[in-house]
């Protein structure tokens, strides 16, 4: 087998197309700021230069291995640079560290610390630029940007988005939307993917940690805490639990601990979301209007629909996301409890996802003109928040959530997922509710990292054609092959993000394939583990469809679209 | 008239020789764009107005009766002299015409075939009344000029008469793709941009590729402060160009070329525009040249003025409208260039090598210039040198030869100091380098680069650092911004050139200064930031102890570095009349009357009221 030969180690080229790669195979972990796996390769931030052995200096990133070579990674010349590019790096750039968002999760702040800079020879000339902080999202610093092009190609290349972009020339190069408008008056979907990717806090999630503290701590509002589902399987990750595992119960003791009022799970509404969705596919199939219907979970999609594809959005189910759904319910089922106690509750929901920040301000998701979610906290927030009280998080007793909003189906904990929400759905429609049926389902082809699935299923007389989608980019080719007439499918599921709302912009940046994998095992598994894995059959549920939401559920679950 | 044919060619040629010859009395005014800024547009109007009363009438030095050609035609080179008019058939040079000579210039050399003495170029109390034989022209080999300042660069049919499209024609029909590249492979053809990459060897990967959408691009982002070589081959023998792009396109297997220019040169695009157009009407670009079945289309992308969009995929990410900045390689420019198709990407004065090499031949093309950089160069001199123009040279002349016999030496007898050659990217060199063989490869081992040929002549009084600083200065503004090294590293030194010539570098800025350039150099991700630090590392190479004298003496001995000019009052002299501290503005001069006045160095901004306002000469400056 052809090798080359990394610091005296034998690596096997096994199709790996650079050698940075091979680099990291070999167990060495260069530094790179602008190397990601998923984007082109851009060769800017230099750090990943090498020598070979006829003293010959290049960016392993974008060099082709050839069998034979020799390659030295740390050498003195070598060294040096990589000192020389950090020093140079932090010299035009804000050096705010103690009071930055990303204090300890920075990636220059820690390649300074590993490469060795302890001091910086040149002074910081740089004039301070005013943030963007018009997008209820995230915010852009551009104080803080080193430039690695990482969230313009992430924007550009998975979301096929490009709502930011280079602009001037040299040492006044800057990354902005055209013109510099403000972020919230370009395209923008909010799906935070470029804050995911960046290595400093030049772009980071909007964060309303402070707000939700002053509600906690108000005696008079009824704090409610709804839990995404992709949320219990990252938020260990920050506590030392092992990838992946689902901290469901000890996320509830720590909110407890830090004082929220109620605990809920947001799966619930998911179940809630399977059945609003699947009665809405059951009409339009019947009338075959409007097909392909598009899910409408996902707030980054909606408004990338109606950016770039306005044909399409009377197609996306008029459903509101489970998180829309679920507020207003909340709030409804505590309308008489407020008045006697004289309290006001007000739903802070923890989500993987900083798109649905702008989600709950969308008129279209109020309920008789008002906002129904206060606040969205990602997993990333309430992270700080649990590190704020001191919270030993890893050391917590699993608590369960408050009832009657404690019982979901375990299709409802898959919606983190790609695929989920079809699934979900899919399991709802079965007359088989049997385990096999289970299993057969699962087997169907909606899981998995693949960014097409397609998969058909036979519903009564007819066969349903089924696609699953995630990443925005693919998303986009899909539409045009749609509307070119290339497919046709009856449900079309769309999540922004890649892999779905595991990966969501607000949760824990920088995974690792490891981790990227953890997160979705983790969901399948705590799908296994429900005591309910069919939406329809969730007690609560169903019983609340004979009682209190009975007749309210298109005002509380639907968009109000206004034409 | 479309030619169908390369016979139909061939009659062509002829009648455009034959049309030549009627004019027995040809006037090329240059046109290039120094000379026009001297005023030869006025010039050729004149002369134009004044040769339609000769036309028919027989005049002394003629038999027949007289057919005078007035034309523009592109740089003759010799621009220090400029605005220039060359008279044929006597190939009388007039060197700094004005307007009001043309009425002697025709009355004396028009009418009575008599030269006009005073307007010729002496030397030594020679006067030299042919262009040939000016010692600026005589030592040069003009191959790819050879036809810039001979013909109207805005008529085809002067081209073709010259020989013009023949290397197509033989290229089409007797040659194959194949016999093209391997011609050019044989002559050895070094790309002219400054890398010196092996043309045949580029074509050749592009014609092997598995995609058959090819393209042919033409860089013409001549970018260099001072360079033009391009430049005056666009604007003053534009076919020649097109049609070494044309045989490259067949070559290669191209139906579609580009050709990038900036758009501050307005000049060459309108020539080019009307060259294409010209050849598309004749059939020589287009669909089914001469009949052969080929077909090529060339386009213009006007450049925005960035330096960093002569970088190959800076080039090409330019013209797809993208923001022009480098990308990492591979994939290269042969496989995936333009439109992510394989595509020759090759500089003006390449592409105008290629039609002699195809007519003349790859042995021919050999045995001029040295044996690892076979043929021409064209360099643009400028800076303190007599001679300042555009001249050409075989590969191997000794910069000796191109500093003393051509550009006629220093300025005002000023002692040689060094050359800057290949502009921003380029190096210097110093009086020992004098007799190296200037080629690709003996440059590449003195720390410099030929680059696409701008060739600054510094004097004695030139400071090095400030040099230093000029080309870090326009570097640092051309960076794209896009790789560390480049973008943050030439900023910062840059900021220490800046500290040292203003008096407040330190030693080690020095250091510092070496090891960014040093770093730059070995981690920067294409050409520019690769060779941003050279003028630096090579100036403090050869010329350290200025440097330190900046540092460590606060002086610049040339007097080139204000801030370190010093403002004396000569006791001897100063009559203690206070006039220069009533007009000094920042009241940095003190004294009593009537004894001698100081002056407050702290406080001195240097402006010079004092010495202009002593009417005793008591003030001086002290470098």
């Amino acid at each position: 087998m052809d090798y080359i030969t990394i610091d005296t180690k034998r690596v096997p080229i096994e199709g790996e197309n650079n050698i940075l790669s091979l680099i990291r195979k070999a167990g060495i972990d260069l530094p790179t700021f602008c190397y990601h796996s998923e984007l082109s390769i851009y060769g800017a931030c230099r750090m990943c230069v090498v020598e070979d052995d006829r003293g010959r200096i290049f960016a392993s990133c974008s060099e082709q291995p050839r069998p034979g070579m020799v390659i030295y990674t740390n050498t003195k010349k070598i060294q040096s640079y990589r000192r020389l590019i950090i020093e140079l790096l932090l010299s035009s750039h804000c050096r705010d560290c103690t009071t930055c968002q990303k204090n300890g999760k920075c990636s220059l702040q820690e390649l300074a610390y590993r490469v060795g800079v302890h001091a910086v020879r040149f002074l910081n000339n740089k004039k301070k630029i005013p943030l963007d902080m018009s997008s209820p999202s995230i915010v852009r610093d551009p104080n803080k940007c080193i430039l690695c092009g990482d969230c313009v190609r992430t924007c550009d290349e998975i979301q096929g988005i490009g709502a930011i972009d280079f602009a001037f020339r040299g040492s006044d190069t800057q990354v902005m939307p055209a013109f510099n408008r403000a972020l919230s008056e370009t395209n923008c979907v909010g799906c935070g993917q470029c804050a995911v990717v960046c290595p400093t806090a030049a772009i980071s999630v909007r964060t309303n940690v402070t707000e939700v503290w002053d509600a906690i701590t108000d005696p008079a509002i009824r704090v409610v805490a709804q839990i995404a589902p992709a949320v219990r399987v990252a938020i260990g990750e920050s506590f030392h639990v092992a990838r992946g595992e689902n901290s469901f119960g000890k996320l509830v003791a720590a909110l407890r601990v830090m004082g929220f009022d109620e605990i809920y799970d947001t799966s619930f509404a998911a179940d809630l979301t399977v059945m609003e969705e699947s009665k809405e596919l059951a009409e339009r199939l019947e009338k075959s209007e409007k097909l392909p219907l598009f899910t409408s979970c996902c707030p980054g999609w909606v408004k990338y629909c109606e950016n770039h594809y306005p044909e399409f959005t009377d197609n996306i189910s008029t459903c509101r996301s489970p998180q829309g759904m679920f507020s207003p319910l909340i709030k409804d089922y505590f309308k008489e409890k407020d008045i006697n106690e004289n309290k006001k509750t007000i739903v802070v929901s923890i989500m993987p996802c900083t798109a649905k920040k702008g989600e709950i301000l969308r008129p279209d998701n109020f309920t008789d003109g008002k906002q129904d979610t206060d606040y969205v906290i990602t997993t990333q927030e309430v992270i700080r928040m649990i590190k704020q009280v001191g919270i030993q998080f890893e050391q917590l007793e699993e608590e369960a959530a408050d009832m009657p909003f404690a019982v979901a189906s375990g299709g409802g904990t898959i919606f983190g997922a790609t695929g989920g929400v079809t699934e979900a759905v899919l399991r709802k429609l079965a007359k088989d509710k049997s385990y096999q049926n289970l299993k057969e389902i699962s087997y169907i082809g909606v899981r998995g990292e693949e960014t097409v699935k397609e998969t058909t299923v036979t519903l009564g007389d007819r066969e349903v054609k089924i696609a699953v989608v995630h990443g925005l980019a693919e998303t986009g080719r899909l539409l045009e092959r749609i509307k070119a007439g290339e497919v046709s499918y009856d449900f079309v599921e769309v999540m922004a993000c890649r892999r779905g709302c595991i990966m969501g912009g607000g949760q824990p940046p920088f995974a690792g394939d490891r981790t990227k994998k953890g997160r979705m095992d983790g969901l399948y598994k705590a799908d296994v583990m429900s005591n309910i894995r069919y939406p329809d059959e969730n007690p609560v549920l169903n019983h609340m469809y004979q009682t209190n939401i009975k007749g309210k559920e298109h005002k509380l679950f639907h968009r109000n679209i206004v034409k | 008239m479309r030619l169908e044919t390369r016979e139909n060619l061939k009659s062509a040629r002829a009648s455009a020789i034959n049309k030549i010859k009627k004019e027995n009395c040809r006037i090329l005014i240059c046109a290039g764009t120094g000379c026009l800024a001297g005023g030869s547009d006025k010039i050729y109007k004149k002369l134009k107005e004044m040769a339609k009363g000769v036309e028919g009438v027989t005049l002394e030095f003629g038999e027949e009766a007289a057919h005078v050609g007035v034309h523009e035609s592109g740089c003759h080179g010799f621009c220090e002299m400029g605005p220039l008019v060359r008279i044929e058939p006597w190939n009388y040079l007039y060197i700094k015409v004005k307007e009001e000579d043309c009425e002697e210039i025709f009355n004396t050399t028009i009418v009575k075939g008599k030269p006009v003495e005073r307007l010729m170029y002496h030397q030594d109390e020679m006067i030299y009344k042919e262009q040939e034989n000016i010692p600026f022209y005589a030592k040069q080999t003009r191959l790819v000029l050879k036809n810039c300042g001979q013909i109207n660069a805005e008529d085809i049919e002067e081209y073709i008469a010259a020989g013009g499209y023949e290397a197509l024609e033989k290229a089409l029909f007797e040659m194959s793709p194949n016999d093209i590249v391997n011609e050019i492979t044989k002559a050895n053809l070094r790309g002219r941009g400054g890398g010196g990459f092996q043309t045949g060897y580029k074509w050749k990967q592009v014609a092997s590729q598995p995609e058959k959408i090819r393209y042919v691009v033409c860089n013409g982002d001549e970018g260099d402060p001072g360079a033009f070589m391009d430049r005056s081959v666009m604007e003053g023998d534009p076919h020649k160009m097109l049609e070494g792009m044309a045989i490259a396109a067949y070559a290669v297997g191209a139906q579609e070329g580009y050709i990038y220019v900036r758009a501050e040169y307005p000049l060459a695009i309108k020539r080019l525009k009307i060259a294409i157009e010209q050849a598309e009407q004749r059939g020589l670009l287009g669909d089914n040249i001469l009949g052969s079945g080929f077909n090529f289309r060339i386009h213009i992308n006007r450049g925005a003025g960035a330096f960093v969009c002569g970088e190959g995929s800076a080039l090409t990410a330019s013209i797809e409208g993208e923001r022009g900045m480098p990308r990492t390689k591979p994939p290269r420019t042969v496989e995936q260039g333009l439109f992510a198709k394989p595509t020759v990407l090759n500089n003006v004065e390449t592409y105008a090598n290629v039609s002699m090499i195809i007519t003349n031949g790859a042995k021919w093309y050999q045995g001029i210039g040295t044996e690892s950089s076979p043929g021409t160069k064209a360099f643009a001199i400028t800076g303190s040198v007599n001679n300042t123009g555009l001249i050409e040279v075989p590969m191997g002349t000794t910069l000796r030869e191109i500093v003393y016999d051509i550009g006629g030496g220093v300025k005002n007898g000023a002692e040689f100091k060094a050359v800057q050659i290949g502009g921003p990217s380029g190096g210097c060199l110093v009086s020992n380098n004098l007799d190296v063989k200037l080629d690709f490869d003996s440059l590449k081992k003195l720390g410099a680069m030929i680059g696409s040929g701008g060739l600054v002549v510094m004097d004695e009084d030139t400071c090095m650092v400030e040099v230093a600083r000029f080309f870090m200065n326009f570097t640092q503004n051309e960076s794209c911004g896009k790789c560390v090294p480049c973008r943050e590293g030439t900023k910062r030194m840059l900021e220490i050139l800046e500290r040292i010539v203003s008096g407040n570098g330190t030693l080690e800025d020095l250091d510092l200064l070496e090891e960014l350039g040093e770093a730059i150099t070995a981690t920067a991700l294409c050409g520019l930031g690769k060779s941003a630090a050279l003028p630096v590392l090579s100036t403090l190479k050869n010329f350290r102890e200025e440097y330190v004298e900046h540092v460590v003496d606060k002086r610049c001995k040339t007097g080139t570095c204000q801030a370190m000019i010093k403002y004396k009052i000569n006791p001897e002299a100063c009559k203690g009349c206070s006039k220069c501290a009533r007009n000094c503005p920042v009241n940095a001069i003190s004294g009593k009357v009537k004894e001698p006045f100081i002056i407050n160095g702290d406080k001195c901004i240097k402006c010079g009221a004092c010495i202009e306002n002593c009417s005793f000469g008591a003030i001086y400056t002290e470098n």
